[in-house]
């Protein structure tokens, strides 16, 4: 049995539920999750995808760097050039069509602190209400 | 949850994971609680099998619940309102209703009563399909053994009227006065990790931070004041299911995705696509090259949830420290520095938070219902709001002494029949949802080796009464076909579905129910009406190279 270096107390990614889980970590990898028994809400308790479904984190699919489209295809491409594009076409944007013309989406898979963030672009820095989220599906 | 927040003035689940084993009696409606909240439906267990509950299950699907309850209902897709109604009448016929909580808690209950009069048993059982009996039978069940709790989640909100079901459900609270008390209350069960938060901290076209409008003059003083801009004009924004006919009318040209992925999880697909291909500009931010991505101009690696620190709130409220195990793949970053560098660079003052910390305190700082949230404070259990002092120990059942809105409001509903009912062309219901051993669009799970091995492909269920007569039998190639578009799967034949009524999930990309579903939106809540349309099924042959026994 693998022996991890560390455990690291966090949130299960899946449902609403929110199970407290234990991630047993060495390098980049989980080798093994528990929960603590005597915290809610789980106490103690997880389901398949809790408890076995944190493989995705080193999954070679994972994105590791910016891609910007060109001629039709998406390439790699510096964070630098990536925001200053981002950032360049979205001000465009708001000064042809106004800040009505962009719309955002958070997200209810990102942190507070993310879905605080990228409501204060909206609102303070961009200018429109147009924020939302999947909350509905 | 603007159902809840007309009816009490607060739209989250009333109570407590931990305090379910105190119910005496359980109605779980529209949510197959074992798949979708698994680790919460063990509660459920141990309240009827360690205590004794009395487990009222409505569903369209014989789902595993049911193994558990009392009494199963089998209810027709799109006709929970006049369930509930049903319900309500027979406790106010049989004076099971609790006057004292009424008199004292509530208002409009006599308009609303005249409305519930004309649900009688029969006329429910009509629209139903469930039997008299077992509408009076649940309605005792419901008010005779107190404290009950009701739970519901996307079964009653994915609805064209999913508001009107939420009214309802909240009047079968309000009439037997089970708001308020351990084991009893009115509880949604969110569906992802932190839909509660997102939504929370304003991510919403209607809401700044805490749940304050953005068309209430003091709240936009506060934010003017706060951003040192002017505050966009005081009407809600555009909700997703707006901005994406908007895009395709070019009035949004420009889209800024964190984390979603509206390709696959929203309905009628072709549509989708269709909308997203009109922007100008489309920006995602993901962990995954998702479906969407493939109309992006720019995308952006983020940090998946492991790679991080911060909170999530769960469904019961409770906010909850998210830790970093180990440090982004490559050059990928935390979303909250992606949106940070952006702003930056738009020219935006005052965005030089260090990290998640100073972020949340910011949140604290305008948003009462986390006011005395902090991360020191969420080393331990976590903290339930509305928390709005640091000395505050959270709140884990609301409306125990009043309501945010002063009483609680009776709500008359009633029974309308779904937008798409099946015909001829079209003979049989769909409805949709998710199993257990996936997640959504599958971005995560479809990664995940041993809960692929466990739901590899997606399985369409339908009634062995109806395959029998459509020469399909079990694990057979079938083709669905809406007005929308047209899927190819195989078939899962068995009696959890009800007669003429098919289901699909929404996990797997090339068969995807969402080609099939109505883009029909609930006038009010703007969720889409996912849960009821009309599909033709044929039996296929396997498509080629697919082997028969994959």
């Amino acid at each position: 049995m693998i022996q991890s270096d560390r455990i690291v107390r966090t949130v299960c990614p899946y449902c609403g539920v929110g199970c407290k889980i234990d991630l047993h970590v060495k390098d980049r990898r989980v080798y093994r999750v528990t929960a603590p028994f005597a915290a809610p809400p789980n106490f103690g308790k997880l389901c398949v995808k809790g408890r076995f479904g944190h493989d995705f984190l080193w999954h070679p699919d994972r994105l590791t760097t910016p891609l910007i489209r060109r001629e039709g295809t998406l390439q790699p491409a510096p964070w630098d050039e990536a925001l200053d594009l981002v950032a360049a076409r979205l001000s465009a944007i708001k000064a042809e069509s106004g800040p009505d013309a962009i719309a955002l989406l958070c997200s209810a898979k990102c942190t507070n602190e993310e879905n605080y963030l990228m409501q204060k672009l909206a609102r303070q820095v961009i200018g429109t209400h147009n924020i939302d989220h999947c909350a509905r599906l | 949850m603007t159902g809840l927040v007309q009816a009490f003035g607060s739209g989250a689940m009333t109570n407590s994971i931990a305090d379910i084993p105190q119910a005496r009696a359980i109605l779980a409606i529209g949510t197959n609680t074992t798949e979708q909240h698994p680790v919460l439906s063990l509660q459920i267990k141990k309240a009827v099998r360690q205590h004794g509950a009395q487990l009222i299950v409505a569903d369209p699907r014989r789902i595993e619940l049911a193994d558990f309850a009392t009494l199963y209902l089998r209810v027709r897709p799109g006709t929970n309102p006049a369930l509930l109604n049903g319900l309500a009448h027979v406790i106010l016929a049989e004076n099971l209703h609790d006057q004292a909580f009424i008199e004292a808690r509530t208002e409009n209950f006599d308009a609303w009563r005249a409305i519930v009069d004309k649900y009688p048993p029969e006329r429910v059982s009509r629209i139903t399909g469930v039997p008299a009996d077992d509408i009076i039978r649940a309605a005792r069940l419901y008010a005779e053994n107190k404290p009950a709790a009701i739970f519901y989640a996307m079964g009653i909100t994915q609805h064209v009227d999913g508001h009107q079901n939420v009214l309802t459900v909240a009047n079968l609270a309000l009439l037997t006065g089970n708001p308020g008390v351990p084991g009893g209350g009115v509880n949604p069960l969110r569906g992802q990790n932190n839909v509660q938060g997102s939504c929370d901290v304003g991510g919403l076209p209607n809401v700044y931070p805490g749940y304050q409008r953005v068309n209430d003059e003091a709240v936009r003083a506060k934010f003017a004041a706060f951003h040192g801009v002017e505050q966009p004009p005081p009407r809600p924004g555009l909700t997703l299911s707006e901005m994406l006919p908007a895009a395709k009318r070019g009035d949004v040209r420009a889209m800024l995705i964190m984390g979603e992925n509206p390709v696959m999880s929203d309905p009628n697909s072709a549509h989708v696509r269709e909308c997203l291909a009109a922007l100008s500009f489309l920006v995602v931010q993901d962990i995954f090259l998702n479906e969407t991505a493939e109309y992006a101009d720019v995308v952006l690696p983020a940090a998946a949830y492991a790679e991080k620190d911060g909170t999530f709130t769960n469904t019961e409220r409770r906010v909850q420290r998210v830790r970093q195990a180990f440090a982004p793949p490559g050059d990928a970053r935390p979303d909250w520095q992606i949106t940070r560098d952006l702003a930056r660079r738009m020219g935006a003052p005052g965005w030089d938070y260090a990290d998640p910390a100073s972020i949340l305190a910011e949140i604290a700082a305008l948003t009462p219902i986390y006011g005395g949230i902090t991360f020191d404070r969420l080393d331990g259990d976590g903290l339930q709001w509305p928390c709005p002092d640091a000395a505050h120990p959270g709140t884990p059942i609301l409306h125990t002494m009043a309501f945010p809105r002063g009483r609680g409001l009776f709500s008359p509903v009633q029974h309308q029949p779904p937008p798409e009912l099946p015909d001829d062309e079209y003979p049989f219901i769909l409805t949709t949802g998710r199993v257990l051993q996936h997640w959504h669009t599958r971005t995560m799970t479809g990664r995940v080796g041993g809960l692929e091995f466990l739901a590899p492909d997606e399985r369409v269920e339908v009634h062995t009464q109806d395959a029998a007569r459509l020469g399909i039998a079990d694990g057979d190639w079938i083709r669905v076909t809406s007005r929308r578009g047209s899927v190819t799967a195989r078939a899962r034949v068995f009696n959890r579905p009800q007669r003429g009524v098919i289901f699909m999930t929404f996990h797997y990309a090339e068969a995807l129910a969402n080609e099939l579903t109505l883009n029909v939106f609930d006038p009010v809540s703007k969720i889409p009406e996912l849960k009821v349309c009309a599909v033709r099924v044929e039996r296929v042959p396997a498509p080629e190279g697919v082997s028969l026994e994959s």
